[in-house]
């Protein structure tokens, strides 16, 4: 690792000053990335700035039938949390299933999106929520926020505050995990609202994506027979030493079943 | 006198207090003044010509000592790193035994390979100046696999090694196994690979060096299972320097499993650089490097063909292996495929003929050595795994195929027709103990409850036997040893009767400084809190050759006992003169001396006291102090062996196998510590369960990169994992060592990756299977199951 300054701001304000006047800084969340990056040599910021003392990046709350979580939300609070295992179950499980402890401890939701790791859990429940990510600017729609390997909407110097999530009336997800890295080899999200289904993937391609075929049967019939016969094509997914593009496709299939299965365990 | 807790018991490890409060002393917790701090930069090729190494921009970095290189290594004439054993091939010509460089001289041959050593002030410094370094590689096509390595046209590793082709070894009667296998009702057949491991002990390997000016002294902090032997490589052979003037320390070690017990260049690289730049060195491996630099083990290629007349009854076993040796001979490298290996082809069963071939092979791969179990949990998997393709294939029940087989309680000492001689055991004895405690007999309902839950159930056995205690040094010399394998152990009784144990093995994670406490308890009737075990410290330990094969208790508990006898013998003799009696009269049982048929006696510590104060002493005869050594060797291998019986569920939808059961039924001779025991067989259990289902080091075939470099894609075997298991003991005592031991440390490893396999191979039975490689991944699995279904889905 090399020496780097530190900065921790405690307003947005001063965050934003931060990031735009300090050459070569990069912003610093739970750091489950990052920090390992840096003590590989692979990345060398000369400076970290901080997101951990702003107010406006902490706290769950709900209002108006949408769960709101601060970017610096660990996972641990996110599973812990009973606002969230009461509207959206499958968030606190979903959390409650990343890494190990120690990463459950430090990672955050905010960091975990941003990064938009192709193996991350989170961004398919981003996807298959329809939530909004919010940030420093704007707000992103869940479907024109994600594109692809580590690939996202947000500009230089953007940062993600908060996640809304619209509460849905059942939803999953169940992850096929990585023995070693406890990753998703495939991860699926299903859920449904107003009618409507929505099914991400994460794991199985360079980065989260949708269904089509399978969200149309659920609409028809929310049930695991639903989306048994439909297979994805291996064509564009991921090959690698434990599992080829075949076996993820069929994981897919597998895995979706499974998270629908567990939506409506949570009826 | 109290507190004797001697054989047989249990008590808490003495050593747990200080790891478990944090003051355990390892290799890098040591500081010295003035220290250094070295960084080693290593090959990102897998196999590549060192065109040139441009450490000028380094060198002008403040605070930077010195870079050294391979040129640096030669221009200061030192040797290579040694391989301590010769084998030699079936043409009789002895293996080729290219140089082992400790930094690559003109080419680098697996990533990881050793190119320079950055010494600086800092260890943040030390790591700028690596990377200021600029090394200009002509890279060359790698080849990581060891049937593409003996092809025709495939990269050659060495000018002089033809085909990378370091020896073609073999074993056994080629002839009369060649006239079995014409007389065979059924031969059965397999082909298989045992996949290439990477042992990751908790701490990585360390080193730190300091030079003394003034005495010529250097002393090394080092990461060793047997710092005296690293010692007498590293002075001798590699640094030239006297071996009088080197100290080799090798305090609180977290783990080894055979990775440590090499000598490896970085040693002798540090020893070397803290007298260049007259300061202290230091340097500590990160996870990373360890994967790429800390030996691997296993990596075969076999073909294997067990004859066996109609009745099932074995007649012959042929075996042709090709073993990966990566890119140079590590110190113990080529006799792990071969003399560990071969003679154990034998396993529990009556085959009267054997042949074995094994041509070993170099890569562009991290080189290959000893890994817990080393050779045997290999040659066990071959055998078993034949077994059952045999049992399935002639329609015989497996086990009952296995009695067939077995040899028999009262066939014991047993030659078998590869070179080894097992003292004792009973094998079908641990068999039968693992039916019951495995409940076999309730399996089938096991069965049909997942059948309901759309799962495959599947038993697998594996009764195994193998052989440790290394080693009889008479025997492994003719095998190609170029060094002795005894174990020496130093008794020192203080004035006040409390006891030094000075021994020459290494305690990293066995438990030694409580078993040899407990040894020395029953002995010398001492409390067991009054012995202290010291080890790991070339200038306290008179000499040793440390702690791997299984060897600790086996060789070294058995020097401890002769020592210990030693003490009493000398004892006697004092106790005589104090007692006015003759010595042939004294008695001595739990610390007391006393004379037959009389109540004068004298307590050990009174003993003690006298020898030290001699004022009332037979000084004529006897010299004063209580001090005895004893050096061992064993006049044979122990054979420890049992039956291990694994019980698996497959989810067929995802292939993840889910390890049920786990049952382990050891003969492992006379139980000094049944904890300690059962937490070997534990640990030994889980790292080959990790084997069978997890562990996979994988390389790019083109680059020679390595896949598995990271906890990310090597998966450690985990505790939610595994089952709970059932450990039991069935022992019969080894009829040469001293207390009737056998060894426990690796027999977990040795019996159980067949074990899983065959269950996994059970459970898929009925798809028509009848091998699944190692490890059995979740996608290999569903893989298998999709060929089987296949042909199926096409009627």
């Amino acid at each position: 690792m090399r020496s780097f300054a530190f900065h921790r701001p405690s307003t947005l304000y001063e965050m934003s000053a931060l990031l735009g006047g300090v050459a070569d800084s990069m912003p610093l969340a739970g750091g489950m990335t990052l920090l390992p990056t840096i003590k590989q040599r692979l990345a060398a910021p000369a400076a970290l700035i901080d997101l951990s003392k702003i107010p406006q990046m902490a706290g769950i709350s709900f209002k108006d039938d949408v769960l709101t979580i601060g970017a610096m939300t660990r996972h641990v609070d996110v599973a812990e949390s009973e606002l969230v295992r009461g509207k959206i179950p499958l968030l606190a499980s979903l959390a409650a299933g990343i890494g190990d402890p120690a990463v459950r401890n430090r990672g955050t939701i905010g960091g975990s999106v941003a990064n938009n790791d192709p193996s991350a859990d989170y961004p398919a429940a981003v996807l298959a929520l329809d939530a909004i990510v919010v940030t420093d600017r704007r707000e992103i729609a869940a479907d024109a926020f994600f594109r692809g390997l580590f690939e996202t909407a947000l500009e230089p110097g953007e940062i993600i505050i908060a996640l809304r999530f619209p509460v849905p009336s059942a939803g999953g997800y169940a992850k096929f995990k990585s023995p070693a890295s406890r990753y998703a080899v495939v991860g699926v999200c299903a859920a449904k609202k107003a009618g409507k289904v929505r099914v991400a993937v994460t794991g199985a391609g360079p980065g989260v994506f949708r269904v089509g075929a399978m969200e149309a049967a659920l609409e028809g019939s929310f049930t695991p027979g639903a989306v048994a016969a439909i297979k994805v094509s291996s064509e564009n997914l991921s090959s690698d030493i434990h599992a080829d593009a075949e076996y993820r496709a069929h994981l897919v299939t597998v895995m979706a079943k499974k998270a629908i299965a567990a939506a409506l365990q949570t009826l | 006198m109290s507190n004797i807790i001697g054989i047989g018991a249990a008590p808490r490890r003495k050593e747990d207090f200080r790891f478990l409060t944090g003051r355990g002393n390892y290799v890098a917790d040591v500081k010295r003044a003035d220290m250094t701090f070295g960084v080693f930069i290593r090959s990102q090729h897998g196999h590549a010509v060192i065109r040139g190494i441009d450490r000028t921009a380094a060198l002008a970095m403040p605070g930077v000592e010195a870079v050294l290189t391979g040129d640096d290594v030669a221009a200061d004439g030192l040797g290579s790193l040694p391989c301590g054993w010769g084998i030699h091939g079936s043409d009789g010509l002895p293996m080729k035994e290219p140089a082992f460089p400790m930094l690559a001289q003109g080419k680098v041959r697996f990533v990881g390979d050793m190119v320079a050593f950055v010494i600086a002030d800092t260890l943040e410094l030390a790591r700028a100046a690596a990377e200021a370094v600029v090394i200009d590689y002509d890279v060359l096509p790698a080849v990581v696999g060891v049937l593409e390595a003996v092809r025709p046209g495939a990269p050659q590793l060495f000018d002089d090694v033809p085909n990378n082709l370091c020896c073609d070894w073999e074993l056994g009667d080629k002839a009369a196994v060649t006239t079995a296998f014409r007389k065979a009702a059924h031969v059965a057949r397999l082909s298989l690979v045992n996949n290439r491991l990477i042992g990751n002990p908790m701490e990585p390997r360390a080193a730190i060096a300091e030079y003394n000016g003034g005495t010529g002294h250097y002393t090394l902090w080092t990461t060793s299972q047997f710092p005296h032997v690293v010692r007498f490589l590293m002075s001798a052979l590699v640094l030239k320097i006297p071996e009088q003037k080197v100290r080799v320390v090798a305090p609180d070690v977290g783990g080894g499993f055979g990775v440590k017990q090499f000598h490896y260049g970085e040693e002798a690289v540090i020893t070397w650089a803290a007298k260049r730049v007259g300061r202290p060195v230091k340097w500590v491996a990160d996870r990373s490097e360890g994967f790429v630099s800390d030996r691997h083990g296993r990596d075969h290629v076999t073909e294997a063909e067990l004859a066996l007349d109609e009745n099932g009854k074995f007649l012959a076993l042929k075996v042709v292996t090709l073993a990966n040796m990566g890119g140079y001979l590590s110190t113990f490298g080529p006799n792990i495929p071969t003399n560990l290996y071969g003679p154990l082809l034998g396993g529990v069963y009556t085959t009267p003929a054997i042949y074995c071939n094994v041509k070993v092979v170099f890569t562009n791969t991290v080189p290959v050595d000893a890994y817990r179990g080393a050779g045997r949990p290999e040659a066990t998997f071959v055998v078993e795994r034949l077994v059952d393709v045999a049992a399935k294939e002639m329609g015989i029940d497996r086990v009952e195929l296995r009695r067939r087989n077995i040899i028999p309680k009262e066939a014991y000492p047993y030659q078998t027709p590869v070179l080894v001689e097992y003292d004792s055991g009973d094998p079908m004895g641990c068999l039968e103990g693992a039916l019951v405690a495995a409940d076999v007999a309730g399996f089938a309902e096991r069965k049909t409850a997942s059948e309901r839950d759309g799962k495959f159930r599947g038993l697998g056995y594996s009764t195994y036997v193998e052989a440790c205690g290394l080693a009889p040094s008479r025997f492994a010399g003719r095998l190609g040893a170029r060094g002795g394998l005894y174990e020496s152990a130093t008794v020192r009784v203080h004035p006040t009767g409390q006891v030094t144990v000075l021994i020459g093995t290494h305690n990293h994670g066995q438990g030694h400084e409580t078993t040899f406490a407990q040894i020395v308890s029953e002995k010398l009737g001492v409390a067991f809190d009054n012995v202290d075990i010291v080890f790991g410290d070339t200038d306290r330990v008179q000499f040793g050759m440390g702690t791997y094969g299984s060897r600790s208790l086996v060789v070294g508990g058995a020097a401890l006992s002769k020592a210990s006898d030693k003490v009493v013998v000398k004892g006697k003799k004092i106790a005589a003169h104090l007692l006015e009696a003759s010595e042939q009269d004294i008695q001595f049982e739990a610390g007391v001396f006393s004379v037959a048929g009389t109540d004068r006696s004298k307590t050990f510590q009174e003993i003690a006291g006298a020898a030290y104060v001699p004022h009332d002493y037979p000084l004529e005869i006897l010299e004063p102090g209580l001090e005895e050594q004893a050096y061992y060797d064993p006049v044979n291998f122990t054979y420890p062996g049992g039956c291990h019986i694994a019980e698996v569920e497959i989810d067929p939808e995802t292939g993840i196998v889910t390890l049920e059961k786990y049952t382990a039924v050891d003969d492992v001779g006379t139980v000094i510590n049944p904890m300690i025991v059962e937490g070997q067989l534990h640990g030994g259990i889980v790292q080959g369960v990790g084997q069978a289902l997890y562990e996979n080091a994988v390389y790019d075939d083109v680059s020679g990169q390595l896949l598995s470099g990271s906890f990310m894609d090597y998966t450690m075997p985990r505790a939610d994992h595994l089952p709970n298991m059932t450990i039991k003991t069935h022992s019969t005592l080894c009829t040469h060592t001293p207390m009737g031991v056998k060894g426990c440390g690796e027999v977990g490893t040795i019996g159980s990756p067949a074990a899983v396999i065959n269950s996994v191979v059970d459970a898929l039975s009925h798809l028509g299977v009848m091998h699944v490689d190692m490890p059995a991944t979740p996608n290999r699995i569903w893989r298998v199951i999709q060929n089987a279904a296949m042909p199926q889905a096409a009627e």
